[in-house]
């Protein structure tokens, strides 16, 4: 279960995290990319926490949303796109909702993921994104299933996020700008996989904080 | 007459293609949507699609993009229109690309004519 006041939370902390972690990002993106993802995903959840305090009474759905737009936007490299179309897709499934049930989260996961791979035109392993979104969504899925409470479905996901990103060092790159380096592409961790495991890292945070 | 928004991620790339075409088809609507709003390098989906409106005169816009984010960006850019049929985003080199197509915007050609042109331009041969 997620409610409002946990969805707010979540975008404050990996807003917090994406100004931790930019000289990070950007070195890892430096080595395979155009060097900018730490810069981008900064200004893009700077512009997010600015807006944020006008939106934060609308339901949920308006509140991603209005997250997706902003990157969009402000984001500047992929990435925009990207994260944009993954929070607006989770937004449009959560239409309505001032809570969310299991049920809920991982059909918003799901629409994210479907969001990404059709603006992206990516499958997994081709050292993206989904490959720490899916691990770790699926992860989720396996714990809730399991019978696990969804605070405990997300510190598996989080491992599933890290052994994603890990994962990426040992393929090629066949989208986006890493996609032009081919096989020097192999060793180097993935920079959208590592932004996006500190999505789950942010999740879990909120999770144990609710401590359900 | 057909419209065009050029993309890049530079704004000097976007506004440098403009100034060349314009060179050649002055009277031919070309944006430039380059950059971002403080004119940092990225593409902006906002910026693209006021462009994009700033350039439909009902006959049909053409958008040529540089690179990665830039397709992306104008693919979410056109959905966000409430009539994206006439807006068509083209694979082709952005400078040749824009100056051929609005020479041949400025002639009067239709959208279809102009899509046709731009396809062939990626074969195209400098020397």
């Amino acid at each position: 279960m997620a409610t409002k006041a946990e969805v707010l939370d979540f975008i404050r902390i990996y807003a917090d995290k994406m100004a931790e972690h930019r000289q990070e990002l950007t070195d890892l993106d430096q080595a395979i990319g155009d060097g900018d993802h730490g810069i981008n995903m900064s200004r893009g959840f700077k512009a997010v926490m600015e807006k944020l305090p006008a939106v934060e009474n609308k339901d949920i759905d308006e509140i991603l949303k209005t997250v997706g737009m902003t990157l969009v936007s402000t984001v500047g490299g992929a990435s925009g796109p990207l994260y944009g179309t993954a929070f607006m897709k989770a937004g449009m499934s959560t239409k309505g909702k001032e809570e969310l049930s299991n049920e809920d989260v991982i059909l918003a996961f799901d629409e994210a993921v479907g969001g990404i791979q059709f603006r992206g035109k990516a499958v997994r392993g081709e050292k993206t994104i989904l490959d720490s979104l899916i691990p770790a969504i699926d992860a989720i899925k396996a714990s809730i299933k399991e019978g696990k409470t969804m605070a405990e479905a997300l510190v598996e996901a989080e491992k599933a996020a890290w052994n994603g990103v890990e994962y990426t060092k040992t393929i090629i790159a066949t989208k986006g700008r890493a996609s032009y380096l081919g096989e020097r592409s192999i060793g180097h961790q993935d920079p959208g996989a590592t932004s996006m495991a500190y999505a789950f890292q942010a999740a879990n945070e909120v999770a144990q904080k609710a401590g359900k | 007459m057909v419209g065009f928004v050029v993309v890049s991620h530079s704004q000097k790339i976007a506004e440098g293609t403009v100034e060349l075409a314009k060179q050649m088809a002055a009277d031919v609507k070309i944006s430039a949507a380059g950059g971002m709003e403080d004119g940092s390098i990225g593409t902006d989906v906002s910026r693209i699609l006021a462009g994009i409106e700033a350039v439909q005169t009902g006959d049909g816009v053409v958008v040529l993009v540089d690179l990665g984010s830039a397709v992306m960006s104008s693919e979410m850019a056109i959905e966000m229109l409430s009539d994206d049929s006439n807006v068509k985003i083209v694979d082709a080199p952005i400078v040749e690309g824009t100056i051929f197509g609005a020479v041949q915007a400025s002639i009067g050609a239709s959208l279809e004519a102009v899509m046709d042109v731009l396809a062939g331009t990626k074969s195209y041969k400098k020397f």
